[in-house]
């Protein structure tokens, strides 16, 4: 990790069509080669940062600013300007049937490099490299939609591996996927991260925070950033995660011993029994879960 | 807990009933899978027409399409049509489902058109219906030229469809000079038309599987309209979110995207497209 802020957001809110609140006063910035996962409930608005740190959405409030520059409409209206973003950020969707538009998983690889412009020869390497690295050749002339999950997720990333990006941006990639391909998933990021790859990853999975990310923040469901901080000490704030919707007060994991279990638990008396005379009194019924 | 026993389930009538709009709707989205999914399987078959080059493929079909359109002899394009389906033959495709596949259609689509010509043209009649009606001998050929051009038409593209992956039909229409952005757009119109007819499917088993009794036909016709709505405002979400993923890669509504076709033609090809530019001008000419 080096100190060149990649993402700096200075109070930064985001409604859909202006009335519909997914974000409210933001502040967070994000360092190069840092790993970071963003923490939150379903539609506590971590696609939305995502698409705000691509520069797909554009900030109603606030000021979003990327390698030092501010992320407007205007400035993406310059072709030198989103060509250097564009380079170096790069999105994997959540749904992989919107991410491979292609009819081929050779030309979903290719489509990248070629919005670069770069020659035949470096496209057709860059594809190469990242069919092997994700040791996917065979899929090479396979039509996406022909595709299992865990082969669309590795298309996926494939397309955006294929632009080389310096920074990561990854929602839920762990949808979908088997044990297997989550572990694969996780190898993959770690991999990113050593290679001095910012790697900003959304997920509502707190089995795999530690694994991706050193720093965490954390989204209420009021769309506000609650808490930001090392992963273990979040991951140990059950009282935290209560509050935005990412633990069961009674099934949940133990951040010191890394245990998941139900703790049994007793309602207070629902209703009492009035027996019948010459029976010892009340007794209270105690229903167990 | 406690729990009572259900009644066993009930013997199943043996009464068949007519199926309804949502049977016939699932029935017709599984019929159009599967006929996709028949297409991509003969196109991977070995074959004559499998082994030439798209491109040659687009151009000699084309070539054959004009020398239809102007023939002006019925044994000319009868002939034609006889060279179709050598060429199905040639290339591993079941002739009874290639020559069912193309007359299926033709009764709508251009029967109801011929259908009128066969009373209406001028001439000396041929047969002598009820109601004064009688179908003339010009009536009947200009019937038969209509029917046997569409159905020769139809034969040539969709040897076209049995023979070449659609991503290769698709860059080969190169040659023919349209340009990336609509093959693109022709490209990822088939790649969502298939998610499309999976979530429709989807939507349609998910109803059925909560309908208990029979639905009138009217509250059928609305169930498939609310369908209809939902579909298409998924289809328009889904098309803004795929817009962005283009984005998000350096996609411009100016950028170029450049051909990735890596064809390469051979002996054979050349030899063939000679072959189909001879036929179709010797159909021209035998024809006029």
């Amino acid at each position: 990790m080096n100190n060149e802020t990649v993402f700096e957001l200075r109070d930064v809110a985001y409604a859909y069509e202006g009335k519909q609140t997914a974000l409210e006063h933001v502040s967070l910035s994000i360092q190069a080669g840092e790993r970071v996962a963003v923490l939150g409930s379903n539609g506590s608005g971590k696609s939305t940062l995502l698409k705000l740190l691509d520069g797909l959405y554009f900030a109603t409030h606030g000021v979003i600013r990327a390698y030092g520059q501010q992320l407007t409409e205007a400035a993406f209206d310059d072709d030198a300007f989103n060509f250097a973003f564009r380079r170096r950020v790069g999105l994997v969707f959540q749904d992989t049937d919107v991410q491979l538009f292609s009819p081929s998983v050779w030309e979903e690889m290719a489509f990248a490099p070629m919005q670069l412009a770069l020659g035949r020869q470096e496209v057709e390497a860059r594809v190469d490299d990242a069919l092997r690295a994700l040791r996917i050749e065979k899929l090479r002339d396979r039509a996406p939609h022909r595709l299992s999950g865990g082969e669309k997720r590795r298309v996926a990333l494939a397309s955006v591996l294929t632009l080389q990006p310096e920074v990561w941006l990854l929602d839920e990639p762990t949808t979908g996927l088997d044990p297997r391909s989550q572990s694969w998933l996780i190898d993959f990021i770690a991999e990113q991260g050593q290679a001095g790859k910012t790697v900003i990853t959304a997920t509502h999975d707190l089995s795999i925070v530690d694994a991706i990310a050193e720093r965490v923040f954390v989204f209420d469901e009021s769309h506000h950033l609650a808490a930001q901080g090392a992963a273990g000490d979040i991951l140990a704030d059950n009282g935290l995660l209560l509050a935005c919707n990412l633990s069961h007060a009674h099934r949940h994991r133990h951040a010191e011993t890394g245990e998941e279990h139900t703790h049994p638990h007793s309602h207070p008396p629902a209703h009492t029994h009035q027996h019948a005379a010459g029976s010892q009194g009340s007794t209270a019924d105690v229903q167990s879960h | 807990m406690t729990s009572r026993a259900e009644p066993a389930l009930p013997q199943p009538a043996s009464v068949r009933r007519r199926n309804g709009m949502v049977e016939r709707t699932l029935a017709g989205i599984s019929q159009a899978m599967e006929h996709a999914l028949f297409a991509e399987e003969t196109a991977r078959r070995a074959g004559l027409l499998q082994a030439l080059d798209p491109r040659v493929k687009v151009l000699a079909m084309l070539a054959l399409l004009i020398a239809v359109a102007l023939s002006r002899s019925l044994a000319v394009i009868a002939g034609l049509y006889a060279v179709t389906l050598a060429l199905a033959w040639a290339s591993a495709i079941p002739l009874g489902f290639f020559i069912k596949r193309v007359w299926l259609f033709l009764p709508f689509f251009t029967g109801v058109i011929a259908l009128p010509a066969l009373f209406i043209t001028p001439g000396p009649p041929l047969a002598q219906l009820p109601l004064g009606l009688a179908i003339t001998r010009a009536g009947a050929t200009t019937a038969l030229f209509l029917l046997l051009r569409v159905s020769t038409s139809v034969s040539l593209a969709a040897l076209l469809i049995f023979t070449t992956p659609w991503n290769d039909v698709l860059k080969a229409l190169g040659v023919l000079r349209v340009p990336d952005a609509v093959i693109l757009i022709f490209g990822m119109t088939y790649r969502y038309i298939y998610l499309l007819l999976r979530t429709a499917n989807d939507m349609f088993l998910s109803r059925k599987s909560r309908v208990v009794g029979r639905l009138s036909g009217a509250e059928e016709r609305r169930m498939i309209g609310a369908s209809a709505g939902v579909l298409l405002g998924k289809s328009l979400h889904l098309s803004s979110e795929v817009y962005l993923a283009m984005q998000s890669r350096g996609y411009r509504s100016h950028s170029h995207t450049p051909s990735v076709a890596t064809f390469v033609m051979r002996r054979r090809d050349w030899a063939a497209l000679f072959i189909a530019a001879l036929i179709a001008a010797a159909a021209i000419v035998l024809g006029r």
